[in-house]
């Protein structure tokens, strides 16, 4: 059972940049043995994915190994001959990619793409290869088997598409499997379906794995060990249990603390109070295609109301339809008890200046042509009519605010700056204009957990200063427990539940919001397993939504 | 039939130094990655290549053919000279310059040098020519050379064309009025075409549909077909309205020129405005002059820039091509495109003159020469562009 499969040692890994070679990994070194599930965790940037490559014997364009050994059942990868290489990659060593549907070919169908590997490798013919692609995709418990792998990419959703990668990277039946950040796109509700569907088809196969993630709730999950890198250097490694219970690293203390930033309840609001924002049976739709059907919430004054739900249930379109984007079909939008224009075009310049908006992408939310100090300054410059050095100045103050040094930022481009300090840009932009409400559109998922963790804090203590307003949209429920106020859950364009926090995470829960509470991971190993005997293991995910 | 035969017969025998110099390869580096990994094609390629040295050498060494000689004496000084340029640059200049030079590729160096050479010799043409644009002389019809023994004359170093006129001074200000005016309506296409590309990006909808099938209903005629067309009816206009024709020329090639331009501005226009920040700006309640020219814009620079040094090739290939059909340049203004045209019979005397010859492809090699260099230009600026976004 435990036949060592792969074996590295003091791997050291380059990467070449303004003419010169830096290292990206300062020596990293691990055993696995066969069937075995090592889980790499670490921040953006730490080396996790470059790692689980060089596994492969493989590195990116512009990066080498510039040291030590990667052993794959006694046969050197890093000197390997690309033709020893292409004989072993895709036949005993296979990779998941973090987007499914990115990877595949748009062009293809999936069990073309599924069976060109077996027929390649020589494992065996195309008419095998796809009876055994159907017996995969059963395994993995994807509808229709038999008809699914006969649709092209578009046509397959995104967690079904992550479970045919897996059941692509199974066809050679190979010794190792290298998951990168498999389920990291998708929503709660999916991710358990592949979770559960990865840890089966390893156990059964007998397969090893290496799982690269940054979510520690997963990782406890589905891995036998951790190994924790930072910025390219090993912090350490220990069985999961182990590591989870008795952390011996400040690193990994600090990882494994931050779940625990919490605010304190606010009193309940007065009952005669006027809302910042209130909506009102809002209904929209794209074209014909009807979205949200009768929605209403209020906001309050210094308050942060929580939109959860999973992509497709409508969080955003209500944004939209508040920011006047989307004029909604029925329904009003009232600020301050006063009905606005449905159109943003028809807003006045006060009444566009009320509403601010904070978008989950920094990278596409901040003009990559202009410096931190234009993108700031506009609107102080739109809003207030503030030139010269009274807007220099302004702009300095909200540097300031966001805990950005002025001098250091003001002419930097965004591509100089981290996804963390993007995403505080973007944060001094909305403050810029002088809101009262500010929609914060998945502000944190796109970032890792330390990251996320200061721009909440910010958050926060920005409404305790200024007295904001938030709508935070989220499909995340450990941030929904960190910063909301009150919580409205939507489904399919509708509202299902709302209310204070503290209601929403005590039973009874309506069924759609317990099983979302109930599909965030946690950190305790058994958590899974435990779920999916709650649950009934043939009926997760599709089948207990359809109960309600 | 012995050259075919000879061809077939080289392939395998390449094939087989091409498998001896891979094998050979491998056993004196001991099995480098190099080698080891070097697929039969590669192998085959780098043999390929030194034959094709080889046979250059052949050529130029015993064969001796004059014009093939005088190519690879140009490359050659060419490349010196870029070379020696660059260096030039990186010693001398501010602080900025001499970085700008310091990151440059060879080939860009050629096409900076080659696009300052024009753009001086268009500005100072009257300081460089000997003779005036349309002075003519009595000695009509002399040959290149400067030697009266071959019916050259010393004070006519290119020779003069059939009415007398001094064909150095035309080719350098030939310079100034084609390269002048291909540039004219560059600009102005890309400003008709850049600015209505964006607005219908931005605002989309019926105006977007009304503009591109405008545009579709341009580009479905042939470019060159329709400028003539439409030059035959301008050159009517220019004499009744007093108004010279060349004018007419920018126009009308800088509106068929900008359906292309309207195209791409369109295209990477779309993939901008749905960018957040654009959103952002909108819904600060910005203008449209701001979400264009401040938004969009700059985010555009890079393909847009890289069309222009194309679209300027086009343009003064069309202006060339216009004139040497007669409808372009008018006489006595002197432009290359006219002056391939007046020369181009010489070219059947390449046997026993290769200098009278060499008369047409001096104006063309001028037209060729300055594509070349806008072209190099532009790759390196594609390349650093797209090395900033990385």
């Amino acid at each position: 059972m435990s036949e060592l499969l792969l074996k590295v040692r003091d791997l050291m890994i380059e990467g070449r940049s303004d003419e010169t070679w830096n290292p990206i990994i300062n020596g990293c070194s691990f055993d696995l043995n066969k069937g075995e599930v090592l889980g790499m965790i670490g921040e953006s940037g730490a080396g996790k994915s470059t790692v689980g490559l060089a596994a492969m014997g493989f590195t990116r364009d512009g990066c080498r190994i510039s040291g030590g050994t990667v052993e794959f059942d006694g046969i050197d990868l890093v000197n390997a001959s690309a033709a020893v290489k292409r004989g072993l990659l895709g036949k005993r060593i296979a990779y998941v990619a973090q987007s499914a549907a990115a990877s595949f070919n748009p062009a293809h169908r999936l069990i073309d793409q599924h069976t060109e590997g077996p027929v390649q490798h020589g494992v065996m013919p195309r008419e095998e290869s796809q009876e055994d692609a159907m017996e995969l995709y059963r395994r993995l418990r994807l509808p229709n088997p038999e008809e699914i792998g006969f649709r092209y990419p578009h046509q397959v959703s995104g967690g079904q598409l992550q479970r045919a990668m897996t059941a692509m990277a199974m066809a050679c039946r190979p010794d190792l499997i290298i998951f990168d950040e498999p389920t990291t796109a998708l929503d709660v509700t999916t991710q358990i379906e592949v979770l559960a569907s990865i840890r089966d088809i390893v156990e059964q196969f007998n397969t090893a794995a290496i799982y690269i993630t940054h979510d520690l709730a997963v990782v406890a999950q589905m891995a036998d060990k951790i190994k924790v890198l930072l910025k390219g250097d090993e912090v350490e490694e220990a069985d999961t249990r182990t590591m989870l219970s008795d952390p011996q690293e400040e690193y990994t203390k600090s990882l494994w603390a931050v779940r625990s930033f919490q605010r304190p309840t606010k009193p309940a609001v007065p009952a005669d109070a006027v809302p910042v924002v209130s909506v009102k049976n809002v209904s929209a739709a794209y074209g014909k295609v009807p979205v949200l059907f009768d929605v209403s919430f209020d906001i309050h004054a210094g308050r942060t109301v929580a939109v959860v739900g999973e992509s497709g249930s409508g969080k955003s379109t209500a944004a939209r339809c508040i920011t006047g984007l989307l004029p909604p079909t029925s329904g009003v939008i009232e600020f301050d008890g006063e009905p606005i224009p449905a159109d943003y075009r028809s807003r006045t310049k006060m009444q566009l200046r009320q509403a601010q908006m904070i978008y989950q992408m920094a990278d596409t939310a901040l003009n990559p042509r202009k410096t931190i100090g234009e993108i700031i300054g506009r609107p102080v410059q739109f809003y207030m009519g503030l030139t010269g050095s009274a807007k220099r100045k302004r702009v300095d103050e909200l540097l300031n605010e966001i805990e950005l040094e002025p001098s250091q930022y003001f002419h930097r481009l965004p591509s100089e700056l981290s996804g963390g300090q993007k995403q505080r840009v973007g944060i001094a932009r909305a403050l810029a204009a002088e809101p009262k409400f500010i929609i914060c559109d998945e502000v944190t998922s796109a970032l890792d957990q330390l990251v996320a963790e200061g721009i909440l804090k910010l958050l926060a203590k920005l409404q305790d200063e200024l007295g904001l307003s938030y709508m935070f949209i989220t499909h995340d429920l450990a941030t929904v427990r960190s910063i909301a106020d009150e919580v409205v859950v939507m489904k399919d364009g509708r509202v299902v539940e709302a209310g204070p926090k503290k209601e929403m995470f005590t039973p009874p829960h309506h069924a759609y919001t317990d099983l979302l509470l109930s599909s965030v991971p946690e950190m305790d190993p058994d958590w899974l397993t435990n779920l999916l005997d709650a649950r009934g293991v043939d009926n997760i995910g599709d089948a207990a939504v359809g109960k309600m | 039939m012995s050259t075919w035969l000879s061809i077939l017969i080289a392939f395998p025998v390449m094939a087989g130094v091409a498998w001896v110099f891979r094998f050979a390869g491998r056993s004196a580096t001991s099995n480098k990655p190099f080698f080891r990994d070097m697929p039969f094609g590669v192998a085959f390629g780098y043999v390929v290549a030194a034959v094709a040295i080889l046979l250059a050498f052949k050529i130029y060494f015993v064969d001796q053919v004059l014009f093939f000689r005088w190519a690879m004496q140009g490359l050659i000084i060419f490349t010196v000279s870029a070379f020696l340029f660059r260096l030039l640059g990186r010693l001398v200049g501010t602080a900025g310059s001499r970085k700008l030079f310091r990151s440059m590729p060879l080939t860009a160096a050629f096409g900076v040098m080659i696009v300052l050479a024009y753009a001086i010799l268009a500005i100072f043409a009257p300081v460089f020519a000997p003779y005036g644009e349309e002075q003519v002389f009595a000695a009509a019809n002399t040959l290149p050379g400067s030697d009266p023994a071959t019916g050259g004359d010393p004070a006519h170093l290119l020779g003069t064309d059939q009415i007398g006129r001094d064909l150095m001074s035309r080719l350098i200000y030939g310079a100034r009025n084609t390269v002048g005016i291909a540039f004219a309506t560059t600009c102005l296409a890309f400003f008709i075409g850049g600015s209505l590309g964006f607005l219908a990006a931005t605002i989309g909808g019926w105006l977007d549909q009304v503009l591109s099938r405008a545009v579709d209903v341009l580009m479905a005629i042939p470019a060159l077909i329709f400028a003539l067309l439409l030059m035959t009816i301008a050159s009517a206009w220019s004499v009744k309205l007093g108004i010279p024709l060349t004018i007419f020329m920018i126009l009308i090639i800088a509106i068929i020129d900008s359906t292309r331009v309207y195209r791409l501005a369109r295209a990477v226009g779309v993939n901008i405005v749905v960018m957040d920040y654009i959103e952002a700006a909108k819904l600060r309640g910005e203008g449209l002059t701001y979400l264009i020219f401040r938004e969009i814009l700059p985010n555009a620079t890079a393909p847009l820039l890289a069309e222009f040094g194309l679209r300027f090739c086009f343009v003064f290939l069309t202006i060339a091509s216009l004139s040497f059909l007669g409808v372009g340049i008018q006489p006595p203004l002197a432009d290359w495109g006219t002056m391939v045209r007046d020369l181009a019979q010489f070219i059947n005397f390449a046997q026993f003159s290769p200098l009278t010859a060499a008369l047409p492809i001096l104006a063309a090699g001028a037209i060729a020469l300055l594509t070349v260099a806008v072209n190099f230009i532009v790759d390196w600026m594609l390349q650093k562009s797209s090395g900033l976004k990385e």
